[in-house]
This record gives C-alpha cells, structure tokens and sequence, in this order.
C-alpha cells in the first residue's frame, strides 16, 4: 500500500481533532440562497445570450431554422473555407455544398491543422455569461476538433439556451456522473491579458469564434 | 532576485520591498495593472444580485469540505479510479516530484509541456525534471516570458505582471531568434503560438495542477483563458495533474458555486474564456492515461490550526492581491515565495513556519481589503494578527527574548496601561524625556527603531495638557 | 443620556483637542459626560503586533473600567473596531468565560462616534459651523471594520459653511497600520505618498477623518512639507460653531 497514503490520512485526521465525532459533512450548513433559476425560456433570453458572446469578440447571427444550411454556407464563403472538419454524427443537412468535408473518424493532428475550420453544435449556452458548452454529445465530437483548427463555427439551438450558470451544471449532471464525458465551457475564443493587460482574442485555440443561435 | 518554490531560509520582506519600492518601471506597471483588474472585478461582481449569497456559499463548502477532508479524499480517489485514472499520494515537494519523474521516465520522456500552476512552482518541479535531463516547457504565455527571462513570477493570475511590451518584444527576439517583430501585443501573442504549437504536438506528456476535483465524481477542473491549457489537457497522450489536497471539493452542484466565484473575482470576466472538466480517461477522447497527484506538504498542519485553517479555502483567485496597497506598491517578488500577497502573507509562514517567514504577516496594514475581495471570505486580517502571535510567541520562547527591544518595549507599555496611576505617570515622563526632540510644534527626528517614522512624517508630542489633565481641571472649578 | 467618554490612549496623550471637541459635541446636544479616569489604552497595540497574552489584563481593565455605563463613545474607528472584532478573541485566547461573558455583555454598548450619532441618536445636523474646505478620508478601519458607510459624510454635508470636497480613491488605506509604519517604513511611505497626492489634488485645507493615529500619519506629513493642509478629526468640525 502507498505509504503516503496512509500517511497523509494519518496527519489530516490528527489535524481534525477538533472536529466533534459524530459530525457528518451535512452537519455543517451550506445555505444556497443564491439564485439555481432565473429568467425562463423567452427571446430576451436568447438576445442576451448573443449580446454576452458577442462582447467576447465572437461573431453571433440570430437565424430561423430553415435558414441554417444558407447561414452555414454563408459564414463559410465568407471566411474562405474549403477543407471544414465536422463530427462524425453531424447532420448531413447542414453541410454546405462545394465544400471538402472532413468527416472526424479519427482525423490526425496534421489534417485537422490543415483544415480551414471546424463546425459542431454544442450541449448547453449560458445567457448570463455568454458561454458555450460542449460535452462530447451530439454533433459535438472529440475535443480536439474543436482545438486545432484555427475557425470554429458553432450551432445553437434557442432551447439550449439557459439563464444562469447553476442551471448549466445541473442539466450536465448525467453528462458527469454516468457518462463521465469531457465538458469544455467556451467563452469567447482564447485570449490573453499577459501583456500589459491588454487583452489579445486567439493565442492558442481557435482564433475566430462564430456562433449561429437558431430559434 | 529569484526564487523557486517556497522559502527555506529566513527572509525579510522590509529589505526586499525596500529594494522593490525603488524600481519606478516595477511601480507604474503594477499600479497600471492592479487598477485595471480592480475596476473589472468591481464591474463585474457588481452586476450580480446574489454576490454575498455566493460568498458565503463558497465558503460554506469549503468548511464543510476541511472539516471532511479525509473522507472527501478517499471519495476522490474512489471516483478517480473508477473512472480510469491512477492516483498518487505525495507527503511533500519531493515525493511529489519522485512520482511525476518516475511517470515521466517510465514513458522516456524527455520532454513535457506544462499549464501553468502554482503547485507545481511550489514543489519546484521543473528543477527537478531539468536534474534528470527533462524538459519542462510553460506554455501560458507569461510563464513562456517568466521562464525565458530564466525569473519568477510575481503574481498568481499574471505572472508577467511586472515586464511590458518593449521588454517582452526584446526578449522574444533574443531567445525565439524571431526578428522584425512589433510590440504590438498580437504579434507577439502570435509569436507564441507558433513557438508553443510545436510542442503541444510532440509532447509525450503534460502536466497541470487543478483548479478543482469533484469528490463525488471524480471530475478535475481547469480554468484558463489562452487555450493552452486545452492543448495540454487534450493533445499529449499521458496526462498528471497535481493538486493540494484542500482543491478537492464535496459534490457536482458546489461546482456552479466556485464557477462563478473564480472567473469574476480573478480576471474581473463573467466567465474565463475556456473551462475543462475531465472524469478520469475518456476513451478515444484526448490522453489515455491520467494521473492525479495529491499533494500534502506542509497542507495538513495549515488544517491542524483551527484559526489558520481557512486558509486552506483559498481558489488562488488572487483578487487580494489585486486590491492590497502593499502589493501594489512592492510588486509579488518582495513576498519571496511562489504565494504573494496577502494570502501569501498568511499562507507561505503557516507552510514553512514563522522561523523562515515570519516577516511576512506584518507585510500588511491590516486594511481589510483582502477580506472584503475575497471570494471564499478568508478573514486574512485575522489570519494575519493570528500568524503575528504566533511569531511573537516563538520570539518570547528564544533565549534572547530579553534583549529584543520591541519584546522589552511591549512588556512594559503593558504593565503601564494596567495602571491608571503608572500611565499618568508615563504621560508626564514623556513629556518631560521629549524636550530634545520637539522643534516647535513637532517633532522631526527619532531614533532607531522609530526613526522609520520621522524620515518622511513628523510626529505630535505630548500635549502641554492632556485630555485627563483638562477634565480634571474642568471638574475642580 | 448619560455617555462615558471612551478617549482612547492616543488622544489622551497627544490629541486632547480631539476629546476636548467630544464633550463640547456631546453636551451641546444635551448629553451628560463621563470621563472614567481609570482608562488607559484598549490593547490594540499589543494585539495587533501579536502580543495577545499582553492584551488580556489591558482587556480586562478596560472591561472593569467601562462595565457600569450602559453607553462608552468613543472617537476612534480602530479601537472601537478592536473592542467589536478582537476582545471576544482575547478573551478565549485568555480561556476566562467569565471575562468572555463580560466582553459580550459590554461590547454592544462601545460606539464610535458617527456611528453614535447618525445610527444610535439618529442626528444628522449636529448645529456646527466650520468654514473651511474639507476633504474626508474614511479610515479602513471606519470603511472595512465598523461599516461606518457614509454616516461621518452625513454629519459633515449638515455642517453649515463647510465646503466638502471628495477623496480620489479614498478608501484606499493611508499606509499607517499601527506598528506597519514603522516595521514597514518604506512601503507605509509608498501609500502614504499617494494619499498625500490625492489629499492636495482636492485644494482642501483640512483633511478630516474619524481616527486620529491615521490623521497622525498623514496630518505629519503634511506637516513636514509645510503642506498647507491640516489633518483634523472629525469631532472638532462637529464641535465648531460659530
Ligand atoms: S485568499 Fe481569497 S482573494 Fe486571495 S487568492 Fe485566495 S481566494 Fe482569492
């Protein structure tokens, strides 16, 4: 057996001497009178989750569900790009003609840096703090689709919009305790304040963010 | 003036932050940077209703976490193991680095690339891969610039804090060999991207510390802003983060608690740009080995004091540093520790002892500030007063407590203010012995050890007729 | 009402102007004062530098100096914020329950005074006159210990001829610190120099705030500059008619 382990508990039961025995963790308060829920599903919801991502330097379209495909191809031609990755169970509909698609059935580093873009949808947004969740779910795929390529192109949907970030964490709640898959929270694209606080969008993930919130 | 880790000889704050105060560059970039972060956590936190609630919740589940450690530890495990992860217990600084050498070696490694962390600073890790030949590389963009300066870094959040953009241009220059390069701060973020690329692609392993783990899940969080971390977390197929045994925390739901404390109290964001969460290995998703490192030392003593315990709630947000007017002005170096700022000031003596550190917990005014900021509602003030006895009452138990001059002077300024009549009789003294040093209305010079006072400050002598003094005089008539 | 005067130490000894102010104030607004002589100094000092055993006979006096009056004033944000936060800590460090029921039971009765005025008397217009243009700097201990808030700026904006002029970055500390000023000398005088900044730049000619040992370090700065400016504690504008 590790004799740090051992050890370890040894010294942090010493150091909890004053601790009554009885005392179970429940014993001591936690009051959660913050807010767990906040605004319900409403278009104000929606406009304040575009505003918030927008205020981290993405790009946010509000758009109809018939217009997705349109939206999607536009966004493409605009940014120039030829060679997009996609999960694997991404609808097929969504898929812009002309395009080369790269399907992720287990793409290498090198292809997926050579592609001009991802495009996935994702888990869960937060209006309150304008961020984007992704949980290995539904055409969301493996995380490092979403890391190499420099242009990440991201579908939400209006109903996996919620207010606030207690909200978020309870409906990943199965996502962790039985599925126990990866969840990466993304708020704008990656940036940094390391250099006289200014702060510069794109070090390291994806330099450019679009999001297409579908009602 | 460089300093790995935690302090093992006896430091002075007065003489570093002597030598600090007087660097003008050191200060105008530090004030330039606390204010800026001040006014964005102030906007921030201001826009929720429900700021205390969460404050007080936060430092709730840390209470109930400490007083529970040991069982939230084994759930830890528990959950980590189930979910195919191995997990090690490290005692202290090089037990932790045994285990993360013997992790690296046994995959022949010679390299690794790191996301930032302060435990692992503290242990001294790099130094000790560099001694059997491996190659750490700090991939936060600061830490690039800290560790190609070959210094350390004087702030929690923004270990760069203290150098700007001429001086980091010049240094990406010398040391990247990239040339014609702007100071504009997207170039140079760009020249890092393109340097760290590279290495996130070939690294056989990464290592990270961990913002927080879930007990009941198993589920470790890391929480960053440049993306590097997700490099880290995602590309290198072997994975070990080390954590300090009070980082654990009890459930999934506390998790919404600390995600909205961490973010606004330590960048002034709503949310940092990028968070992740991973439950043990996730197969075909990201590394396939995962090793999680729980770190005591020096950790369990902190739990053992009942006052010092809540340091050990600290989330390493460093808004105390941020606010503190000391900091602001001494910059992070002058604390000489991998913890600066206030919480340094509590934290660095209760884990290497007042002997070493014990200047540290008078590197304060006792503001309040600090507690007022911090998201986990550690009373460092008290803390700090806390840290003070505990150096005075070392100093009392030496052998030459009796000559220590400021153990002398407190003594008897207690005995005198136990008696009304003794202290009348000091006033009058006083007044008497100060005739040399008043110069009209003032007095401008003291001796040693009060002349810290009178080099910038006169002081106000005794009155010619005290306050006790008048009223008597009043009530006879 | 009856109202012992908790002095303090401080003033006592080098600012008797301060306590003088306090019981022309009080009376003036109908109140009777006490001065119970036997006070000496509420064991700030020796608990903060660390020295808590030190601390416990001088909490102990003070406990049997102050225990019969029912109101204790006193003009200073710190040692009223070390009777409130600190003496219920003394007293378990000192491991006398009858000393820590004492402290319970006298606690509540110590005030500071704006606090005294504005939140326990509900006084705003104290009827003084002072002419003169003022700037008020809220001690931390005022700010971050008593959560005075803006009751001293209420009493101040009822004083009639004043012309109250706001800090920049007022609640930012001085840099006194008791025992930091001196241990600490140089960095005490870093903050110290930007509050002076901050002091000038408002063009007032007196500095007022509700602890005299912050005023001590900045009113001898201003001192020593020959700055133009005088630091006066807030009961002596509440005290001046005309
Ligand atoms: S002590 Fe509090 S404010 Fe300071 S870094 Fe820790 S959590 Fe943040």
């Amino acid at each position: 057996m590790d004799p740090g382990r051992n050890e370890i508990l040894r010294r942090v039961r010493a150091a909890l001497r004053d601790i009554p025995p009885g005392e179970q963790p429940d014993d001591v308060p936690v009051a959660r009178t913050y807010r767990q829920t906040g605004a319900p599903h409403s278009p104000e919801l929606v406009a304040r989750f575009a505003e918030r991502v927008a205020e981290y330097k993405a790009t946010v379209h509000q758009i109809g569900a018939e217009a997705l495909p349109s939206a999607i191809a536009a966004a493409c031609a605009r940014r120039g790009v030829r060679r997009l990755v996609v999960p694997p169970d991404l609808p097929a509909a969504w898929v812009p003609a002309g395009i080369e698609l790269l399907r992720d059935d287990r793409l290498n580093n090198e292809q997926l840096e050579a592609s001009d873009g991802v495009l996935t949808g994702c888990a869960w947004g937060i209006a309150q703090t304008g961020t984007i969740i992704l949980d290995a779910g539904q055409y969301q795929g493996r995380r490092i689709i979403t890391l190499l390529p420099d242009y990440h192109l991201c579908v939400v949907r209006a109903e996996q919009i919620v207010d606030l970030v207690p909200e978020a964490v309870a409906r990943l709640t199965p996502t962790v305790r039985a599925a126990r898959r990866p969840i990466t929270l993304i708020s704008g694209p990656s940036a940094t304040s390391d250099i006289e606080l200014n702060r510069v969008e794109g070090v390291h993930g994806p330099r450019t963010l679009e999001v297409l919130i579908v009602a | 003036m460089k300093h790995e880790g935690l302090p093992s000889t006896p430091i002075s704050f007065y003489a570093s932050a002597k030598e600090a105060l007087a660097n003008t560059q050191l200060r105008r970039n530090m004030g330039k940077a606390t204010q800026t972060i001040r006014a964005k956590r102030a906007s921030v936190v201001s826009e929720m209703p429900d700021w205390e609630a969460l404050r007080e919740a936060g430092r709730a589940i840390k209470e109930r976490t400490l007083r529970h450690l040991d069982d939230y530890l084994l759930q830890l495990e528990t959950a980590v193991q189930a979910a195919g992860g191995h997990v090690h217990w490290a005692r202290d600084a090089r037990e932790a680095n045994q285990i993360v050498t013997r992790i690296v070696q046994g995959h022949g490694a010679r390299e690794v690339v790191k996301v930032k962390s302060l435990t692992t600073d503290e242990i001294g890790l790099n130094a000790a891969l560099a001694a059997v030949g491996i190659t750490a590389t700090e991939t936060d963009l600061a830490e690039l610039i800290i560790q190609l300066a070959g210094e350390s870094s004087s702030h929690i959040l923004v270990p760069a804090i203290h150098k700007n953009r001429a001086e980091i241009r010049e240094l990406f220059m010398r040391t990247l060999g990239v040339s014609d390069l702007s100071d504009e701060p997207k170039a140079l973020a760009a020249v890092a991207r393109a340097h760290l690329r590279r290495k996130f692609l070939s690294a056989p392993v990464a290592i990270s510390g961990a913002n927080f783990a879930v007990a009941e899940t198993g589920t470790v969080c890391i929480v960053e802003s440049e993306g590097n971390g997700r490099m880290c977390l995602t590309l290198p197929p072997v994975l070990i983060s080390i954590m300090g045994i009070e980082k654990v925390i009890p459930t999934w739901q506390d998790f919404e608690v600390f995600l909205q404390l961490l973010p606004r109290s330590s960048t002034g964001e709503r949310m940092n740009p990028y968070t992740s969460l991973w439950t043990g290995v996730a197969p075909g998703d990201g590394p396939q080995e995962f090793h999680l490192v729980l770190l005591d030392n020096g950790r369990s003593g902190v739990l053992a004091d009942t006052i010092g315990r809540q340091t050990l709630n600290c989330i390493r947000c460093s808004a105390c540093l941020n606010i503190c007017p000391v900091y602001e002005r001494t910059g992070g170096h002058a604390y000489q520790s991998v913890y600066p700022g206030p919480i340094g000031a509590i934290l660095t003596p209760q884990l290497v002892g007042v002997d070493v550190a014990g200047s540290l917990p008078y590197a304060s005014s006792l503001c309040g500030a600090c507690y007022e900021v911090c998201p986990v509602k550690i009373n460092i003030p008290e803390v700090l007063v806390h840290m003070r006895a505990r150096v005075v009452r070392k100093k009392q138990a030496g052998l030459l407590s009796r000559l220590d001059p400021e153990n002398v002077g407190m003594q008897a300024l207690g005995r005198m203010f136990e008696s009304p009549l003794l202290y009348e009789q000091a006033q009058r003294l006083a007044r008497l012995g100060q005739w040399p040093l008043v110069r009209g209305d003032a007095i401008s010079f003291l001796p040693p050890p009060l002349g810290g006072w009178t080099a910038m400050r006169d002081l106000f002598p005794v009155a010619d007729q005290t306050f006790r003094e008048w009223w008597a005089a009043r009530n006879k008539t | 009402m009856q109202i012992a005067l908790f002095i303090t130490c401080f003033n006592d000894t080098i600012f008797p102007q301060t306590g003088r102010a306090m019981v022309q104030l009080l009376e003036r607004l109908g109140h009777r004062v006490e001065f119970p002589t036997a006070q000496t100094c509420c064991g700030q000092i020796h608990f903060n530098t660390g020295y808590q055993r030190e601390a416990i006979p001088l909490v102990r006096h003070f406990v049997a100096t102050f225990a019969r009056y029912q109101v204790i004033v006193a003009p200073s944000a710190s040692c009223v914020g070390m009777v409130r936060e600190f003496y219920a800590r003394v007293a378990e460090v000192s491991g006398d329950r009858r000393l820590a029921a004492d402290v319970a039971a006298l606690v509540p009765r110590v005030f500071e005074l704006s606090e005294f005025l504005v939140h326990k008397l509900g006084v705003e217009d104290v009827g003084a006159y002072y002419p003169h243009r003022v700037t008020y700097h809220p001690t931390c201990h005022s700010l971050r210990v008593l959560h005075l808030g803006d009751a001293p700026l209420r009493l101040l904006r009822k004083v009639r001829g004043i012309d109250l002029v706001e800090l920049p970055n007022a609640e930012q500390c001085c840099g006194f610190g008791g025992t930091f000023a001196v241990k600490n000398a140089d960095t005490s005088m870093a903050m110290l120099g930007d509050k002076l900044r901050c002091v000038l730049d408002t063009r007032a000619e007196v500095c007022a705030a509700a602890d005299n040992s912050c005023l001590m370090h900045i009113g001898g700065a201003l001192h020593r500059q020959r700055a133009g400016v005088r630091a006066i504690h807030l009961a002596e504008i509440l005290a001046a008619t005309e």
